[in-house]
């Protein structure tokens, strides 16, 4: 079996504005280094509101609350176009306000390192019993009392002992202590990461369970991709996301572990995920990942320096539920995937080329048989006044160029390939989240109503900044229609065929003899 | 330009002055003329090695003729023929041009 199907997909924002601004790490270290108090005292004014980040095109793209037709024509520049008809929860998941996602990290503590103050935890533990997919588990763990103190209390566990501010309207509302006297890897704001990852990771399994109708016992194996490193000075990321945030969805029959790759990790989880399908080594397998904090605002000085929205306000989250292959659900294909592998180099030729051509031209396909390439999918207001290019334009123009010299297409029709095959950016610049996954929902989307044959994910990740290795990693992977059959267009052979090939060989045969 | 390429060059610029050229593959035309002016009239961020250091170093675009010219034509085809035919090479040379017309001590032309 090559072929797993796609069952479900849950995609989640929570917006974090102030969590940001302080713990996201570039206004973090300016603010521990003191050297830019411009930036530092500006950035407030570049927020948006949480009604301007919900009703933001891209936003509501990544939560499915607009189809991928309706994000393509909808009016630029997005951020003065908001969608004033809007709303919180979209067919993929949900734009969570920062009051709740707090109360749901501190659901997520396990170890007494949050402490919300009292009023705080029990208003927002209401707030979250009117979310749908919250299990009343979640609700009350929220106003757990070792979770709960009081205002001078938390000042002075965040004074005296190394904690952290958790900050609601302007306000101080909790804080994250420090897990360790000594051990960097256990301070508040590791730990804080942390929990945050982990509390988003869990929001989007309980959207997935909600979308997909499984009992979540069924649910054998996750995978978690994102990028944080959970451990202790001994083992600085020995993990373990996945069955962390498996405990708080109720997976009970579950088991999990986590896979790294910067970017390209939630490619290479999808692959792995697959792979134990198809082999029947587990059922019902979910990748997952939870969002990153320290990105919060990461490109906010070049934001506010240009004077434009700092938009990177959300953590981003997704789930996908791999099944066997049913013959009803968009299946992902094992029998030919995207390497980047180490002999190939860092040109971005070789790397198209590898990702691409190459796991096309396996199974007899081109580059005309796929209807969309999602390889980078950045919000390019958020890429552009920081200088980093429109990120998905610049990968299709690749992708196109490459179509020409494999002579798939010609060079005149670069700019159509260009607008009908790749995909306009929605995905938030959290590191793993923009590369590829995202366009997994509107991918099975597109193939449930017929509007999608065949899209090729892309992932590619940075290996270069753990200062490891000088080179990057990619992996690809095609998503089909089962009616497909996983078969090249005019790869499917016949009786006559056979027939016919036969009689060819006997014949050269023959030949040979005379 | 990061930090440690700055000091890449500036070790190169140390051993062999000027007898040196940087070739760059910068992709956008802002970035070309920051990363040349870096090498050679010194880095304008002053964030790097080359903070204050004008090397006067001959630097070039790939996409400029003169380099183009001297490429193996099969690694060219293999390598960057297709970035070729995705970035505008005319205004990254002459970006780079700029640049070294002004800050450069020599060239090859």
């Amino acid at each position: 079996m090559s072929r797993v199907g796609i069952k479900g997909y849950a995609y989640c924002l929570n917006h974090m504005p102030e969590t940001g601004m302080y713990y996201g790490t570039t206004p973090y270290h300016a603010r521990r280094e003191g050297k830019e108090k411009e930036f530092i005292e500006n950035l407030p004014k570049h927020i948006q509101t949480y009604e301007q980040a919900m009703q933001y095109a891209p936003n509501q793209a990544y939560i499915g609350g607009l189809t991928y037709e309706e994000f393509e024509a909808a009016a630029t520049p997005w951020t003065e176009n908001l969608i004033k008809d809007a709303s919180r929860y979209g067919k993929f998941g949900e734009i969570m306000p920062e009051d709740e996602f707090i109360g749901l990290m501190s659901a997520c503590d396990e170890f007494e390192l949050i402490w919300l103050e009292e009023g705080f935890a029990k208003a927002i533990s209401e707030k979250l019993a009117k979310n749908p997919v919250m299990t009343e588990n979640i609700v009350k763990r929220v106003v757990r009392p070792k979770n709960m103190k009081d205002l001078a209390t938390i000042e002075t566990e965040v004074n005296e002992r190394e904690g952290e501010f958790l900050r609601f309207g302007g306000k101080v509302v909790g804080c994250v202590r420090s897990g360790h006297a000594i051990d960097d890897c256990l301070f508040a704001h590791v730990l804080m990461e942390n929990l945050a990852n982990k509390a988003s990771g869990t929001l989007s399994l309980l959207h997935l369970i909600k979308n997909t109708g499984i009992d979540p016992a069924d649910i054998d194996f996750v995978i978690e991709c994102s990028e944080e490193g959970a451990g202790d000075m001994n083992q600085r990321a020995g993990g373990n996301f996945a069955k962390a945030e498996a405990e708080m969805a109720g997976l009970v029959n579950a088991s999990g572990c986590d896979i790294r790759c910067f970017c390209a990790g939630p490619v290479n989880a999808m692959i792995a995920a697959a792979s134990q399908v198809a082999a029947g080594a587990r059922k019902n397998c979910v990748v997952v990942a939870g969002g990153s904090v320290p990105k919060l605002f990461m490109n906010g000085r070049d934001h506010v320096k240009k004077g434009v929205l700092a938009l990177e306000d959300c953590m981003a989250s997704f789930a996908v539920l791999l099944t066997p292959d049913d013959g009803q659900n968009p299946v992902m294909r094992l029998d030919t995937l995207g390497k980047h592998t180490v002999g190939c180099g860092a040109a971005p030729q070789a790397v198209t080329n590898a990702l691409t051509y190459e796991p096309l031209e396996a199974v007899g396909l081109t580059f005309a048989d796929v209807d969309r390439f999602a390889a980078e999918l950045h919000i390019p207001e958020i890429t552009l006044p920081a200088g980093a290019g429109n990120v998905p334009e610049a990968s299709i123009k690749m992708i196109a160029a490459l179509a020409v010299m494999k002579k798939a297409i010609e060079r005149g029709e670069m700019n159509d390939f260009i607008k009908a095959r790749g995909p306009i950016g929605f995905a938030h610049t959290q590191g793993h989240i923009p590369s590829g996954v995202p366009f997994v929902g509107f991918a099975c989307e597109g193939i449930r109503a017929g509007t999608m044959k065949r899209v090729l994910i892309i992932g590619k990740g940075s290996l270069f900044l753990a200062r490891l290795t000088n080179l990057a990693d990619g992996a690809s992977f095609l998503i089909e229609d089962p009616a497909l059959g996983g078969a090249a267009p005019t790869a499917a052979v016949s009786k006559e065929d056979v027939k016919s090939l036969i009689l060819e060989a006997l014949s050269e045969i023959a030949d040979k003899l005379n | 330009m990061d930090l440690q390429n700055q000091q890449r060059v500036k070790d190169a610029a140390d051993k062999f002055g000027t007898d040196c050229i940087v070739v760059l593959g910068s992709s956008d035309a802002e970035g070309a003329e920051i990363y040349a002016e870096t090498v050679s009239n010194g880095d304008p961020t002053y964030a790097g090695p080359l903070a204050g250091v004008p090397l006067g170093l001959p630097v070039y675009h790939i996409f400029d003729e003169i380099i183009r010219s001297e490429c193996d034509p099969a690694a060219w085809e293999e390598q960057i023929s297709m970035m070729e035919m995705v970035l505008d090479p005319e205004s990254l040379a002459a970006a780079v041009k700029g640049i070294r017309d002004e800050f450069s001590q020599g060239s090859l032309d």
